[in-house]
C-alpha cells in the first residue's frame, strides 16, 4: 500500500525533467546564449522567475496548512516576511561604509540618531547566524502562536481572523521607528551576500538556481510528509477532527508541528525573495500579502502539491502582465479570478482536468 | 459484588447546560464483559452521559470511575481514549477522503505522537489485524474504496471497526441502527452480539426492535437519570416507563 513504486511514476519523472529544466537548463539559456538568440533569458526574466519561485515556496507552506490540515492560515506572508527580514539584517551589516551615510551602522539607524548597534543586530553580522535566524525567528513565533491558539482549542474561521491580526499586529510594530527594524522604509540598497556583488548578473543567477533547489527540495519534502503516516493524519484532522481526538490522537500536537514545519518554510522562501527583490519592508506584512498568498493556491488547487505551485506562478506571471498593461484593473482581475475559481474550479487549476473527466462520465451515465 | 468488577461506575453525576439539567443525580454501574443498552426518550441526557465518558464535558459533580482505577472526570478526550474507550458517533464519522484500510490503520493501537507517526511503517502484523477487522465488520471487499463512497451502513460498520482496531476494552455506540435498512440493523446487531464478553459495550438505541434483538440489561433514562433497569420484558412493562417513554411513543 505505502510501499515506493519499483519504477518511477509519469508524475515523477516529468517531476524530475521540469527540475532539470529550471535548475540546469534556463540558468544556461541566460548565461550562455548571445542575447540576440531568441532562445535567450534574459537577467529580468530569470530574476523575475526566481522571484516566482519563492512565492511557490510560500504557496506550499500555505498549502500543507490549508489544504493538507484544514488550518486556513491569513497571516502566512508573516513568516515570509520575517525570514526575509532576518536575512536583511545580515544584508544590512554587510553594506559597512558603502552607505550613503558612510557609517558603519545602517543608513536608517543613523538618520534615526542611532551611536551604536543595538545588541541584538550584532550577531548578524555573522551569516551562518542570520540563517539560524531565519529558521529560528519565524519557527518560534510559530510554536508559541500555535502553542496558545491549538491549546485553547481555537479552530475554523476564529483561527484564520487570528493570524490576520498576527500579521496586521506584526506590520505595524515593523512601521514604527524606534523598534529598530527601518521603520516603513525597511531594508534596502543591499551590496552584498557572502561576498557577491548583489548587483552582478551571475550573483542573481546564483540566487535564481538556490530559488528552483528551494523549491524542489520542498516539494519533495511536502511529497515524503504527506504520504506518511502523519500525512495521513493530517488529513484526518481536516476531514473528522473530533474523530481524531476520539482515536488518541493529540491533534493540537500534531497542528502546532504542521504550523512550526510551514512557517519555516515559508521563512526561507522569504530569505530567498528579498536579495532577489533588493528591499524588505512592513508591507510585505500587510494581511492583503497573505490573502493574495490564499488566492495563488486557491487558484492552483489547495489539497495538492502542484496546484500551489502553479498558481503562486500563473497568477504572479499575470500580475506582471497587468500591472504593465492595464495597471487599474489588477485588483478587479484578482477578485473576479477568485470568485470564478471558488464558484466553478473548487479544486483549482490542477482540477479541472479531473472535473472535465467527471461531468463526461456523467453525461454517458444520463444517456445510456 | 468489590468495585474493581465493575468496567465503569458513575456516582452522584450532574451537569446542566444554562440551567437545564441533562444529566442529574445519576448513578450507573456496568459490568465488565456486559453489552448494556441505554434507552430513553429523546433530551433524556443519553449523548450527555457518553459526552461525560469520553470528556467531551466535564460533569459540575460527581465520578465516573473506569476499570476501578481510572478518575476519568479529570482527563481530555484523547487520554481517556488511550485507556480502551471508543466511541462511535451517532452519525457516522469516518475519514471519507481516506481508503477504508486507512481508516483502520490511523485507529490501530501504537504509538500516537507526532514523531513515531513520520517515520512509522506499515507492519505485516498490522496488516494482517486489519484484514481481520475487515472480514469481523464485513468489508474486506472495500479495503481500498474511499470510506465517502460506502452506504451510510457500512460507514458506521467501519466505525465500530475503528473502535475493534483500538482494541478498546469499553465500546460506546450511539443510535447505530439509525438511518439503517432492516437488514443492516440485523446485521449491526449480530456484530454487536459477537463482540460482547470480549468487550464490554454500551449501546444508545430508539429502535425498539433492534434492542429487543441485542438487549440483555436494559437502563432506562429519563430527565437525565435512571428511571429503571433490567430486561426488555421488565422494562417494557414497568408502568413508569409506559408513561413516561413508550406510553409516549404510543400516541405519537
Amino acid at each position: 500500500m505505502a510501499d515506493a513504486p519499483k519504477k518511477p511514476s509519469p508524475t515523477t519523472l516529468v517531476t524530475l525533467g521540469f527540475a532539470l529544466l529550471i535548475v540546469v537548463i534556463v540558468p544556461i539559456l541566460n548565461a550562455f546564449l548571445p542575447e540576440a538568440n531568441f532562445l535567450h533569458i534574459s537577467d529580468f526574466t530569470l530574476n523575475l522567475w526566481g522571484k516566482y519561485f519563492t512565492y511557490a515556496v510560500l504557496a506550499l507552506s500555505i498549502d500543507l496548512l490549508w489544504g493538507y490540515t484544514g488550518l486556513l492560515s491569513l497571516g502566512q506572508a508573516l513568516f515570509f516576511a520575517l525570514g526575509g527580514y532576518a536575512l536583511g539584517m545580515h544584508l544590512m551589516l554587510m553594506i559597512g561604509k558603502l552607505g550613503q551615510y558612510h557609517s558603519d551602522l545602517p543608513d536608517f539607524m543613523v538618520f534615526l540618531g542611532y551611536d551604536q548597534l543595538p545588541w541584538f543586530w550584532e550577531p548578524f553580522r555573522n551569516f551562518g547566524f542570520a540563517m539560524l535566524g531565519v529558521i529560528l525567528v519565524p519557527g518560534l513565533l510559530a510554536l508559541v502562536f500555535g502553542y496558545l491558539a491549538f491549546r485553547s482549542r481555537i479552530r475554523g474561521v476564529y483561527f484564520s481572523i487570528l493570524t490576520q491580526a498576527l500579521t496586521y499586529a506584526a506590520c505595524l510594530m515593523f512601521y514604527r521607528n524606534e523598534f529598530a527594524f527601518g521603520g516603513n522604509n525597511g531594508f534596502t540598497d543591499f551590496k552584498t551576500l557572502v561576498g557577491y556583488d548583489l548587483r552582478e548578473a551571475g550573483t542573481q543567477r546564483g540566487l535564481y538556481i538556490a530559488s528552483a533547489l528551494l523549491l524542489l527540495g520542498v516539494f519533495f519534502f511536502c511529497r515524503w510528509l504527506t504520504t506518511t503516516k502523519f500525512g495521513k493524519v493530517q488529513r484526518a484532522i481536516r476531514d473528522g477532527e473530533t474523530r481524531v481526538l476520539f482515536t488518541g490522537y493529540a491533534a493540537a500536537n500534531f497542528k502546532l508541528f504542521v504550523f512550526v514545519v510551514a512557517a519555516i518554510i515559508a521563512a526561507l522562501g522569504g530569505a530567498l525573495y528579498v536579495p532577489q527583490v533588493g528591499i524588505i519592508n512592513p508591507g510585505d506584512m500587510a494581511p492583503e500579502k497573505s490573502l493574495e498568498a490564499v488566492v495563488w493556491v486557491a487558484v492552483g488547487g489547495r489539497g495538492t502539491l502542484f496546484g500551489p505551485i502553479i498558481g503562486a506562478i500563473g497568477v504572479n506571471a499575470l500580475k506582471s502582465y497587468t500591472t504593465r498593461a492595464f495597471p487599474e484593473y489588477w485588483l478587479i482581475i484578482e477578485g473576479l479570478l477568485f470568485i470564478l475559481v471558488v464558484l466553478f474550479m473548487p479544486k483549482g487549476l490542477v482540477g479541472v482536468y479531473g472535473q472535465i473527466r467527471a461531468a463526461i462520465a456523467a453525461r454517458k451515465e444520463r444517456m445510456s | 459484588m468489590s468495585e474493581k468488577d465493575f468496567i465503569l461506575a458513575g456516582e452522584g453525576l450532574n451537569r446542566s447546560f444554562d440551567g437545564f439539567k441533562a444529566i442529574s443525580n445519576l448513578n450507573f454501574y456496568m459490568d465488565t464483559g456486559e453489552l448494556r443498552t441505554v434507552i430513553g426518550p429523546n433530551g433524556a441526557g443519553k449523548t450527555t452521559f457518553l459526552d461525560l465518558i469520553t470528556g467531551r464535558t466535564k460533569p459540575d459533580t460527581g465520578t465516573i470511575v473506569f476499570a476501578g482505577e481510572h478518575e476519568l472526570t479529570r482527563m481530555n478526550e484523547y487520554q481517556i481514549y488511550r485507556l480502551g474507550i471508543g466511541r462511535k458517533f451517532q452519525t457516522p464519522t469516518v475519514y471519507v477522503e481516506h481508503t477504508v484500510f486507512d481508516n483502520l490503520l490511523l485507529s490501530l493501537g501504537g504509538s500516537r505522537t507526532v514523531f513515531s507517526t513520520i517515520f512509522a511503517r506499515v507492519t505485516a502484523e498490522q496488516r494482517e489485524r486489519i484484514h481481520e477487522i475487515l472480514k469481523t465488520i464485513g468489508l474486506d471487499h472495500r479495503a481500498e474504496a474511499l470510506a465517502g463512497s460506502l452506504a451510510h451502513g457500512q460507514k458506521q460498520w467501519l466505525e465500530i471497526g475503528m473502535l475493534l482496531a483500538q482494541d478498546a476494552r469499553l465500546l460506546l455506540v450511539d443510535e447505530p441502527a439509525a438511518g439503517m435498512t432492516d437488514e443492516e440493523t440485523a446485521k449491526t446487531g449480530e456484530l454487536l452480539l459477537s463482540l460482547a464478553g470480549k468487550h464490554s459495550i454500551i449501546v444508545i438505541e430508539h429502535d425498539m426492535v433492534f434492542v429487543r434483538q441485542i438487549a440483555r440489561k436494559v437502563t432506562v433514562l429519563h430527565q437525565g437519570t435512571i428511571l429503571c433497569e433490567g430486561t426488555v420484558d421488565e422494562v417494557q412493562n414497568n408502568e413508569r416507563v409506559i408513561e413516561v417513554y413508550l406510553g409516549r411513543k404510543a400516541r405519537t
